[in-house]
């Protein structure tokens, strides 16, 4: 028996690895050929400069930009997402309207957003928010089309045969059997959106983890950067388990089938 | 004033609801050069309350004609009437039962039985009562609170022709719906299909390729030819009931059996792909734009 407590075992021992691999490799300055860790600062530089950041008492502010930009966009994009891969799915009048304009913009990167977003927007906060969005929109999007798609098309003819109208059959039949595939797209929409913070906040003047970032780059605080790195990493991995947990709430009869 | 509204309503009773009025009927499945008829000119009268089981060769069209029953194909050709009124598109009336279950895994046995009353706009604690009730009458009490993925094969099943039994449709239409079952499930189900039928009175179209099964159950029993689908024997089979399975060894049940092979035998070994109710099974799409 591999009991579930005893999994968080190896989990715990292999992050400390990478720590551990990354203190010799920093302060050792290994150089392997094809990457020097020459430059790269330590844990324990990046565990100073942390404490540092919680010191200056800017670290709560950083965070709340952060999180409401991040937050605002999400949420367009998942009402957004979720509406249009509904029609998409649904109809094939509207996936034909919709899809090709939607299949164009999905390449294009965050970064090429920038001067149109500023262009676009009348303020930089609401750009910010418009880049974070065009992350998380097109997981959700996709998500969405294939859940519907996937809809057991027997299910849809047995509602209708007992009954159902338009409107039931999207809510009790369409809607919860494509509910799996579109809590899979949020939970990636979201990892993708805090992706795109750090473009987004190039544009920001003062607040946010990504601006922070960025501002440590161009200043040359090399364990700022990390500090700001390893916050986005643990931000965007604890909102999207927070997204599968409350997914697995709303979906209490579907089991991921574990590993033979 | 008592009387009276007795009277009227055994007068309403004494009209048996689900006769099915079929003339000259094709169905065209496919689309541009790839169509073809499933189904041409059949006639066919059912009474109503019989139990009529449809036995043909995989591909004869005979799951066509039920999803015609059902409203989810249209007929190009023909009529299709049940009690006067001609059939156009799905309703509760008209019950269908697939092969493997269509059970909604995210509603519990308990919900996706009383579906089709809250679709009618019926109370919860109204349609819960039912749904209890009807549950117990094809023998899964206590299992109303479980996911449908929790239930064996033979319980979906149950619960399948529970959730379409709800709404008193004047027709039960089944297509195989034994067929993915064990031997041995498979004949506790026909028993217990016959007995509930004793007690919730419908007319049943059958579908089948089991020979035993469609001789078991049916009164009446209609041998489809291999496609285009037409109807090349019917028998009125007068087994009394209820019946058990010592009627499976009887040596009436052993002839009818041989007359029925010999008909299916006649139809030559051609393969033809399995239709279902909803008309050609599903194909692998193109990859569509750039998704």
């Amino acid at each position: 028996m591999y009991g579930s407590y005893l999994r968080w075992i190896p989990r715990a021992a292999s992050l400390l690895l990478c720590l551990l691999f990354w203190q010799l490799a920093a302060s050792g300055h290994w150089n392997l050929g094809l990457v020097t860790f020459a430059n790269v600062p330590t844990p324990l530089a990046v565990i100073q400069a942390a404490l540092g950041l919680g010191d200056s008492g800017k670290l709560a502010q950083h965070l709340s930009s952060s999180l409401s930009r991040v937050f605002a966009g999400y949420l367009a994009a998942l009402i957004i997402g979720i509406a249009l891969g509904l029609a998409v799915g649904r109809s094939k009048w509207a996936e034909d309207v919709l899809l090709p304009p939607l299949e164009v913009l999905r390449p294009i990167p965050a970064v090429a957003w920038i001067p149109l977003a500023i262009l676009m927007f009348p303020s930089s906060e609401l750009s910010m928010v418009f880049i974070t969005f065009t992350g998380a929109l097109f997981p959700i999007l996709l998500n969405t089309v294939h859940g519907v798609e996937g809809v057991d098309p027997r299910l849809i003819a047995s509602a209708k045969s007992l009954g159902a109208g338009r409107r039931a059959i999207l809510l009790e039949v369409i809607l919860p059997g494509a509910a799996p595939s579109i809590i899979t797209g949020l939970a990636i929409g979201m990892g993708t959106s805090w992706f795109c913070l750090v473009t987004a906040e190039m544009i920001s003047g003062q607040y946010g983890i990504g601006y922070y970032t960025w501002e440590s780059y161009t200043i040359q605080n090399y364990a700022d950067i990390v500090v700001g790195m390893l916050l986005i990493g643990v931000l965007g991995m604890g909102s999207s388990l927070l997204i599968k947990c409350l997914g697995g709430l709303f979906t209490p009869w579907h089991r991921p089938r574990g590993k033979a | 004033m008592a009387p009276t509204t007795g009277k009227s309503l055994m007068s309403v009773m004494q009209i048996p609801e689900g006769r099915i009025d079929i003339r000259q009927l094709s169905i065209v499945l496919g689309e541009g050069p790839h169509a073809f008829e499933a189904v041409q000119g059949l006639d066919c009268q059912i009474e109503a309350g019989q139990f009529v089981c449809i036995l043909g060769p995989s591909g004869c069209g005979k799951s066509t004609l039920l999803g015609a029953l059902a409203g989810h194909l249209q007929p190009r050709s023909g009529h299709l009437k049940v009690d006067g009124a001609q059939v156009s598109g799905p309703s509760p009336q008209r019950g269908m039962v697939f092969q493997h279950h269509t059970l909604f895994p995210w509603r519990t046995v308990r919900d996706n039985i009383a579906f089709g009353l809250k679709m009618r706009g019926i109370g919860k604690a109204e349609r819960h009562t039912a749904a209890d009730e009807i549950l117990a009458l094809v023998g899964l009490e206590g299992f109303a609170e479980r996911w449908p993925d929790q239930l064996s094969g033979g319980m979906q099943q149950r619960v399948e022709i529970a959730r379409v039994l709800i709404n008193r449709p004047r027709l039960l239409l089944m297509d195989e719906p034994f067929g993915a079952l064990d031997a041995l499930t498979r004949l506790n189900m026909q028993e217990l299909l016959l007995d509930i039928w004793t007690r919730i009175r419908t007319t049943v179209v059958f579908v089948t390729h089991d020979i035993d099964e469609a001789l078991f159950l049916a009164d009446r029993l209609l041998v489809m030819s291999s496609r285009p689908g037409r109807i090349i024997e019917d028998l009125r089979l007068d087994f009394p009931r209820p019946r058990t399975t010592e009627l499976v060894t009887s040596h009436e049940f052993s002839r009818l059996k041989r007359h029925c092979l010999e008909l299916l035998r006649h139809e030559d070994g051609r393969q033809l792909p399995r239709l279902n109710p909803l008309g050609l099974p599903p194909e692998n799409k193109l990859p569509r734009f750039a998704l």
